[in-house]
Parts: structure tokens; C-alpha cells; sequence
């Protein structure tokens, strides 16, 4: 059960040509599992949360199949989508909180949203008002404008109603990146309080703050160039990753209590390479300290312990080589 | 070297500006040479304002900002050309900081024409050279491209690479890294704090406790407008006095520690093993009953949200006294270098 | 990190790069004339422009029958009569060469002058804001609620003798409006950008700020704004000469059409009389605004990629 991805490859329509920016992903999401997808921008994290609830008219399937509780979701099919949205597959997009049209009352746009999906406002109200009430809101939220509430609180009322059918997926999308460090503390804790009362089943939290995926997920997914680096447990991808961009990219991360004269860090030089045509073999090449020359071929995404899974050839022992990937 | 003495800014609102919003109230510190000095604070706490103010880009309503013994708010033409030739500024949004229609390198052309007009073309070309390679750019990467073809990162460092060809002495850095990929972030970070072995005075504007940890000697907490807490940063992050300092510490988000963790001897208790430290997750559950992992840490959890939102709240308290309190409260020093602001709530 | 040691740094690399120094901004100029001649819309729309102004210029060599010759009246266009003659037997193709010039130069001067005081009062009031701004938006606000046309006739009442010239500008005078509120609220928006910030920490003064850094960021915006104030004029001066406060004795589009529209062209069928001056007038503005949408491209460095 939970949600099983196997082998997607999503391309995106560009004025330049087609890019691939989700390159045969394969990962799965337990229930009650809150999983984390991190990586730099333009890595693909967005294009592939995106993918499981609402193509884009630019976005194209080219492969794989995902399935959600044991049953096939068609997520290139925008017509029978509609049917999975919000009930089933819920997101909390990017700037949702801004989006909130502020000349509506919340209590009249979260009516408005129940009423297109089908369901009665009124029967809905007794949950919605308990649920308000158990991330610390008060229920006349409800009369309020979005312009009287402040970053928190917004996102917090767009949590609820995103979540307020008990989907069986939801996926958040930087919920916690505009948001100051008090707040995303109460963020934080609401996803993993949602969690634990069963008001959603899996849970992908798309982000570029790692320290943030320390507090909240179980599992860390690590994407790079629109390739899966790394997946395993938090406290694995944190403590011993392997992966040589993971490795890199947490230790080039400030903590409180590292001090530059005494401790000082490093970044990872160059940058991602552009996906339009992306080069042969791992992606990281030409970023990687450790690159030898059977990097020159694509690294399988194996896994190298229970649990945790990798794609480099430095942890891939007994993999042959496989042929590159088919043009988009 | 740089002193700003009961700095306040008040915005006027309204039609006819009958309204009045403080931005920053009575704020007194000082940027010294060679020092990294972060200026800590949450949306709406007024640090920004507090950079544009020291820049001159937007004017003081009432006290001094002095520069080398000179106040800066009656500096025009010509003095205040040369306020510029030493203290400069770099901005949050690397993309808007560029003129869209021109090639980023232009902003050098611009320093050349107001600071170097006799100055010839070929020194002057190396010059741009030699400051962009001492920010660890390689000239011909980013002169002679456009904004949308350098990375946010490329972009901050030519910004400093400009600031460095003037004679500058203080450096305000608002929100540099905040747009940038995390790979190449602390790069960045890097290169501000080495500017300080120059002799610069760097002024660190940020929103992240870890980034301002990371790289400055001093620190200041700025709240809605007030500097509640300031000193060197080791005595403000090992021992913070005020309750705002303190709730934004534990709720900082840290790789390696969880935002329970405090707690975590009253869950062992509990008969809960912490073997990730702090909050059991799904698979630390399995060395209890799942149910009972999973109450002990609801219980747990309510214990630390509730003491979140009590600190939350007597800081809440604490503002209360500053806004309906004319005079700011004095800072008193609590130990050598270590100052907090007074106030009812604070004890 | 390597710290620049700025005078031998400087010395080592004086010499190489001198070549490439001088290079660049020659190589920068001839770029954007690459990108404006590959552009087929800005190419169009100029040329169309440009046949109109140069058969305004050199017109008059062609004409064969002076304004005031009456010949046979609703003459069908032929060899003597190009375009042929109207009710009372005037030649249409004098009066149109004659009207071109004279529409052209009240627009020329209308357009130019609206947009010069609205793009002076607009940029003043954005970049400055505060009182200044508030005083300006009066004296617009006071402006906008007169209307344009009535103001101009009591203008034209005390002045005596109209020429093309003060006709264009008494036009600027009214119609300023609406591009000064347009570039206020652009400019606005502009100043709010960090590269404002700065270049005012770069020394630069206001003048030179919105010369050099708010107004090339509109530039393709500044010019639509002269091309609607240009056709607008041109419509106006039409409105204008109809009252018969246009200058005396003389000729314009407006006029044209105005005395087709009076004397019954189109019921009588003499398309001749209004086709060409409505003609001239749509396919100017029409030039215009397509070049204008080119220039966009060649201006917009994003743009030019796709």
C-alpha cells in the first residue's frame, strides 16, 4: 500500500526543446510515512510533485506507472485525475499562501472550494472548526479576510483545507520556505500531528531545507538533476550518507554552533547541469570529487542496504553497467 | 567606525500619512572594523529598514547614524558620493539588483563613471579582473552576459567583486544568500567572512540564526523594531538572556538535533529509546508498542509545543510594554559584551 | 580565496586585455542593430512609416493640379487625376499630399509634446513621491476632469491665428494625461527594484537614475506611449480642423475626411474622396504599433532568445 512510483520519466515542453525533468524515478512511500524530497532548484522535485496530481499542459508522461493504495493513478490523464484531486491526492502548492484571494472571507472560499468538489459545507464545518482549533487557530478564522492573517497562519488555514477530505496523499510543496523560524516550527509539527491522526496516510514534503526534513520526514529522497541521488531513512541520509552530493551538500550546511574561524565549510563548486541535454553518465560528474571513469555510465539507483538506496558506482558492486536512457 | 545612536524609523501611513508605523525603534550598536556583525530578525522586525537607513537609501526619522565621527544624514552631492566610495551595499534579490535590458558587468561601468572616470580603459579592465577573481570568479564566465544567464550565486559575488573596487570600509549584505542554491551558499558565506581579514566592517542581515552563528562576532536580535538582545555572538547564542532570543533558538530547524530533543531524558522515561534523538519517527517506534510510542510521543510533543507557545507568548508580553512604552527600554549589560533589553515580560 | 593585490594585479594585465577593453562596446552597438535588422515586424512596421513620410516630403513634386484648381467635379481617379477629384472638383491627390505633410507634422508635434511633459511629470512624480507626487496627480487629476476638446476651443477662441504649430502643441497640452499616470505608475514600480538602490550607492544623481536606468527598462513602453499620442493627435487635429479651428487656408486628413463625410461620399460612392486619408492615418498608426512590438523583442534581451 502507500504510494508506489516505478520508473516515471516526465518531460516539460520549452520554447528550446523538451527537457526531462524527472528521469526514471522510482521510489515508494509507506503509510503513515512522511517522506522527504530534497534538492537544489531545478532538480525536478517541483515537476515531479506536480506530476502526481496536476499536469501541466507543458508537462508530458513519457513512461512509468505510479499507484496509490494498490490501484493505478492515471496522472496523465487530466480528466480522470479530477476525480483523485483533493479527495485522494492533495497539494499544498508553492506560494499557496499568497494565492488566497483577499477579498474573499476564508469561511466563504473554503465553502465555495467544498461546493465544486461536491461536498456540503455544512456537514463539513463541525471537522474543519475542530481541526482549526487543533493547530492553535481560532474558529472565527472562519469570518476573517486572508489580509488579517499573518504567513502562519495562512498556511496553516491552507493545510487544513487541503487535508480536510483526509487524503490518502498529500504533498507539500516548500510549505515552509516564507515562512520566519517560529512559524515553521508550528508548520512542522501540524504536518506530523496530521500524520499521526491519521488525516493523511503519506505525506511528500518537497523542499530545499534539509534541516527542515531532519524534524519532519522519516525517509529523505535526494534528487539531482532530475535523477534520484540517494533514499533512506533521516537519520541515515543525515548521519552517513553516501552518496558523494548528499555527503557534500550536508556538510556545506551552517548549524548553529559551527563557527567559520573555527570550522569552515565548503560549497560544492559548479552547478547542476542544464537538463536540456543533459550529459552522458552520472549527472554529478563533473562535481564529484570522487568521479572515476566508471561514472562515464549511468549509475543504477540500488539499493546497497535495506532501505537505503543509491545510485553511484562507488556503492554499486556487481551492477553492470547499463545502456543510456532513450532521448525524450 | 560606523554608529548608529537611538535610530528610529517611523512610516507614515494613510492618505494624508495620519497614521504612523514604527520600524525601527531607538536602535544603538555599532559596526566595527574587521567584524562580522549579524542583525538577526524575523519578517517585519525592521532589519531591512535598519540596512537601507546606514545605506541612506531611505532617511532616519529621528537619531544619528554616524559615520567616522561625521553624521550621514545631511550628506549630499558630492559627501555623499563619497559615504558611497565607503560604505556599500549588497541586496536579497540577486535578479532584481541588475538592470533587466543591460549585461550584468555594466554595474562596474557605472562605479568607473561616478568613482575612476580617468582611470583608462585597459586598467580599469583589470582591475574588474582582479576583483572578480578575488570573489573566485573567472572573468571570462560572467563579463559580457546577461542577468538570466548567470547563476543567483555568480551574481552576489559580482556584486561584492564591485563593492571591493571602491575603498570600501563597511560592507551591509541584506539577505545575500537567501535566493541561492544550498551548494553554493556557504561559498558566499565564506567570502563575506574573509572580507573581514581586510579590515572591512561587514554588517550581516538575516532571517537564520545558523547563517549569522556561522560567520559574525556580534550579534543582534531585532524585534518588531527593537534590539532586544546584542553582544558577542558565542555569549548571545550560548546564553541567551531574552525569552525571544531563547524560543528562537529551539525553534531554529538543525540537522542533527530535533526541535524535541530537550526533552528527550522525560521520553526515555516514558520508556521511549531515543535511538534517533528526540521525536521517535515511524521506524524508531518498533522497540515499543506502536501505540504506546506513539501517545508517550503525542504527550511529548504537546509538552514542547506548549512551551514554544509560553515563551511565544511572554515575548508576546514583552511587546506589549515596548508599544504601549514611548521610550524604549535601556539595554543593560548582563555580562562583559552581552547586553538585553529591560522590560517587564523579559524577567 | 585569493585577496587582490590591486596595483600589480593591475599592471600584469593592463596590456593583454586593452584589445578586448575596446572591443566590447563596439561589438555591443553593432549587436543591437542585428537584432533590429533581423527583426521582420520592426522592419514592417518602420518601412510602412517611412513610405508615408518620405511621399509627405517629396509629394508636392508629383502634384499636377494646385489645391485651389476646380476641375470636373466626382472625377473617378485616372492619369491626370490620380486619385481622382471630389464634389466641387478638387484634386483628392493634392489635397491628400498637402494634408499628409500637415497631419504628420501636427501629430509629430503633438506626440513629441505629450509625451515629453508626460513622461517628465511621470518620471518626476514616481521617482520622487511624497508631496511632489501628490501635487502632480492634482494638477493631472485636474487636467483629466476638463474635457480635452472644449479646453482646446477656448483656447483656439483667444488665439487669433493658429498655425500647425501651436495647433500640435495646444494638442500636447490636453493630452498628456493618461501617459503621464501610465509612466508614474511604471515608474513606480521600477523604483522599488534593488538596481535603483543601487545605483544611487554608485553615486548617481535622480537625473541620471531615471535617464539612465528607469527609462531604458520602458523604452518600448515610452515609444508605444508617442505611438497612441502620435495617432491620438492626428485624430484630434482631424476633430480640430472640423470645427474649423484648424489653421486657415490650410489642408489635413482630417479635413478630408471631415468634407467627404459632409458632402455625401458615401452615399454617392466617391470612396476615392475618404479611402485615401483613412487609409494614410490607419496604415501610419498601424506601422507604428507594429514596429513598436518588434522593438520590444530587440529591446528585451529575454525575448530575443525564444
Amino acid at each position: 500500500m502507500g504510494l508506489k512510483v516505478d520508473q516515471l520519466r516526465i518531460c516539460y515542453r520549452t520554447l528550446r526543446g523538451d527537457v526531462t525533468a524527472v528521469d526514471d524515478v522510482t521510489f515508494d512511500i509507506a503509510d503513515g510515512e512522511i517522506m522527504g524530497l530534497a534538492g537544489e532548484s531545478g532538480c525536478g522535485k517541483s515537476t515531479l510533485g506536480n506530476s502526481l496530481i496536476r499536469m501541466d499542459v507543458r508537462m508530458r508522461q513519457l513512461g512509468g506507472r505510479v499507484e496509490l493504495d494498490g490501484a493505478e493513478l492515471p496522472i496523465s490523464d487530466a480528466r480522470a485525475m479530477r476525480d483523485y484531486r483533493f479527495k485522494v491526492v492533495s497539494i499544498i502548492p508553492q506560494y499557496a499562501m499568497s494565492a488566497l484571494n483577499p477579498t474573499r472571507r476564508v469561511g466563504k472560499m473554503v465553502s465555495e472550494l467544498l461546493r465544486s468538489r461536491g461536498f456540503d459545507y455544512k456537514s463539513a464545518l463541525p471537522e474543519f472548526e475542530r481541526r482549526v482549533k487543533l493547530v492553535g487557530l481560532d474558529a472565527d478564522i472562519l469570518k476573517r479576510y486572508p489580509i488579517e492573517l499573518s504567513g502562519g497562519m495562512k498556511q496553516r488555514v491552507v493545510m487544513i483545507v487541503s487535508t480536510l477530505l483526509n487524503p490518502s496523499l498529500l504533498i507539500a510543496d516548500e510549505i515552509t520556505s516564507a515562512l520566519d523560524v517560529s512559524t515553521q516550527r508550528a508548520v512542522g509539527e501540524m504536518l506530523l500531528e496530521f500524520r499521526d491522526r491519521n488525516f493523511v496516510k503519506t505525506t511528500m514534503v518537497i523542499t530545499h531545507d534539509l534541516s527542515i526534513l531532519a524534524q519532519v520526514a522519516d525517509t529523505i529522497l535526494i534528487m539531482y538533476a532530475g535523477k534520484l541521488a540517494e533514499k533512506a531513512r533521516t537519520d541515515v541520509v543525515i548521519g552517513s550518507p553516501l552518496h558523494p552530493y548528499t555527503q557534500l551538500l550536508i556538510s556545506s550546511l551552517p548549524e548553529v554552533g559551527v563557527r567559520h574561524d573555527e570550522h569552515t565549510l565548503v560549497g560544492i563548486p559548479g552547478r547542476p547541469p542544464p537538463l536540456l541535454n543533459p550529459p552522458s553518465g552520472c549527472r554529478f560528474r563533473d562535481r564529484c570529487p570522487f568521479a572515476f571513469d566508471r561514472c562515464a555510465a549511468d549509475p543504477p539507483f540500488v539499493e546497497v542496504q535495506p532501505g537505503h538506496s543509491v545510485a553511484c558506482w562507488l556503492h554499486a558492486d556487481g551492477v553492470s553497467p547499463a545502456g543510456g536512457a532513450e532521448q525524450c | 567606525m560606523l554608529t548608529l545612536d537611538n535610530v528610529t524609523k517611523v512610516y507614515k501611513t494613510g492618505t494624508f500619512g495620519g497614521e504612523s508605523l514604527p520600524a525601527v525603534r531607538g536602535a544603538s550598536f555599532e559596526i566595527r572594523p574587521g567584524e562580522v556583525t549579524s542583525l538577526i530578525g524575523e519578517s517585519g522586525s525592521g532589519k531591512s529598514t535598519l540596512g537601507k537607513m546606514i545605506l541612506r537609501l531611505t532617511p532616519v526619522t529621528s537619531g544619528t547614524i554616524s559615520f567616522e565621527g561625521t553624521d550621514v544624514a545631511g550628506l549630499k552631492g558630492k559627501r555623499l558620493r563619497e559615504y558611497y566610495r565607503h560604505v556599500q551595499g549588497v541586496f536579497q534579490d540577486p535578479f532584481s539588483s541588475y538592470n533587466p535590458v543591460f549585461r550584468a558587468d555594466r554595474v562596474f561601468a557605472t562605479i568607473k563613471r561616478s568613482y575612476f572616470p580617468s582611470v583608462s580603459n585597459s586598467e580599469w579592465h583589470g582591475r574588474v579582473e582582479a576583483s572578480l577573481e578575488s570573489v573566485g570568479l573567472n572573468p571570462v564566465d560572467v563579463l559580457d552576459k546577461f542577468t538570466h544567464q548567470l547563476s543567483g550565486g555568480q551574481l552576489q559575488r559580482i556584486l561584492i567583486a564591485r563593492a571591493l573596487l571602491l575603498e570600501i570600509k563597511i560592507l551591509v549584505a541584506d539577505e545575500i544568500i537567501s535566493m541561492i542554491d544550498a551548494s553554493t551558499r556557504v561559498d558566499v558565506l565564506n567570502l563575506l567572512a574573509n572580507l573581514k581579514s581586510r579590515g572591512l566592517g561587514v554588517l550581516f542581515i538575516t532571517h537564520d540564526l545558523s547563517l549569522g552563528n556561522y560567520i559574525s562576532e556580534r550579534t543582534i536580535i531585532l524585534r518588531r523594531g527593537v534590539v532586544v538582545e546584542m553582544g558577542a555572538t558565542q555569549k548571545v547564542f550560548d546564553n541567551p538572556q531574552h525569552d525571544y532570543t531563547k524560543m528562537l533558538l529551539t525553534a531554529v530547524p538543525q540537522l542533527h538535533k530535533k526541535w524535541g530533543a530537550g526533552l528527550a531524558p522525560e521520553l526515555e522515561a516514558m520508556g521511549v529509546t531515543s535511538e534517533g534523538e528526540g521525536r521517535p519517527g515511524r521506524y524508531s517506534r518498533s522497540s515499543m508498542h506502536p501505540l504506546a510510542a506513539m501517545h508517550a510521543w503525542k504527550g511529548h510533543r504537546a509538552q514542547v509545543v506548549a512551551a514554544a507557545l509560553e515563551t511565544a507568548a511572554s515575548a508576546d508580553r514583552t511587546d506589549t510594554y515596548l508599544r504601549t512604552h514611548e521610550e524604549v527600554p535601556p539595554l543593560v549589560e548582563v555580562e562583559e559584551d552581552h547586553f538585553v533589553v529591560t522590560s517587564a515580560g523579559a524577567e | 580565496m585569493t585577496v587582490l593585490g590591486t596595483d600589480e594585479a593591475t599592471a600584469d594585465r593592463g596590456a593583454p586585455v586593452a584589445g578586448a577593453g575596446a572591443g566590447a562596446p563596439k561589438r555591443r552597438r553593432f549587436e543591437f542593430l542585428y537584432f533590429a535588422l533581423r527583426n521582420k515586424k520592426l522592419i514592417i512596421g518602420l518601412s510602412v512609416v517611412l513610405l508615408f513620410v518620405l511621399f509627405a516630403i517629396f509629394g508636392p513634386l508629383f502634384v499636377q493640379h494646385p489645391l485651389t484648381a476646380y476641375g470636373p467635379p466626382r472625377h473617378t481617379p485616372s492619369g491626370t487625376y490620380y486619385f481622382g477629384t471630389d464634389y466641387f472638383g478638387l484634386d483628392v491627390f493634392t489635397q491628400f499630399v498637402y494634408g499628409l505633410r500637415e497631419s504628420l507634422f501636427v501629430g509629430l508635434i503633438g506626440g513629441c509634446g505629450a509625451t515629453v511633459i508626460g513622461m517628465t511629470l511621470g518620471f518626476i512624480s514616481g521617482y520622487k513621491g511624497g508631496l511632489i507626487d501628490e501635487g502632480l496627480n492634482v494638477l493631472c487629476n485636474v487636467e483629466l476632469t476638463i474635457p480635452g476638446l472644449v479646453l482646446l476651443i477656448l483656447i483656439a477662441g483667444f488665439l487669433h491665428h493658429t498655425s500647425p504649430l501651436i495647433e500640435g502643441l495646444l494638442i500636447a497640452c490636453t493630452t498628456w494625461t493618461w501617459s503621464m499616470r501610465a509612466i508614474r505608475a511604471q515608474t513606480f514600480s521600477l523604483v522599488s527594484r534593488d538596481f535603483v538602490g543601487l545605483a544611487r550607492l554608485s553615486g548617481e544623481k535622480s537625473r541620471s537614475i531615471i535617464v539612465r536606468e528607469i527609462a531604458p527598462n520602458m523604452s518600448s513602453y515610452l515609444f508605444l506611449v508617442f505611438i497612441l499620442l502620435f495617432g491620438g493627435s492626428i485624430l484630434v487635429a482631424a476633430s480640430f480642423d472640423f470645427l474649423g479651428l484648424g489653421p486657415a487656408g490650410g489642408m489635413s486628413l482630417g479635413i478630408m475626411m471631415m468634407n467627404a463625410a459632409d458632402w455625401s461620399a458615401l452615399p454617392l460612392h466617391t470612396w476615392w474622396w475618404f479611402v485615401p486619408p483613412g487609409a494614410a492615418i490607419t496604415c501610419v498608426v498601424g506601422g507604428l504599433y507594429l514596429a513598436n512590438v518588434g522593438l520590444d523583442e530587440v529591446f528585451n534581451p529575454k525575448l530575443r532568445e525564444l
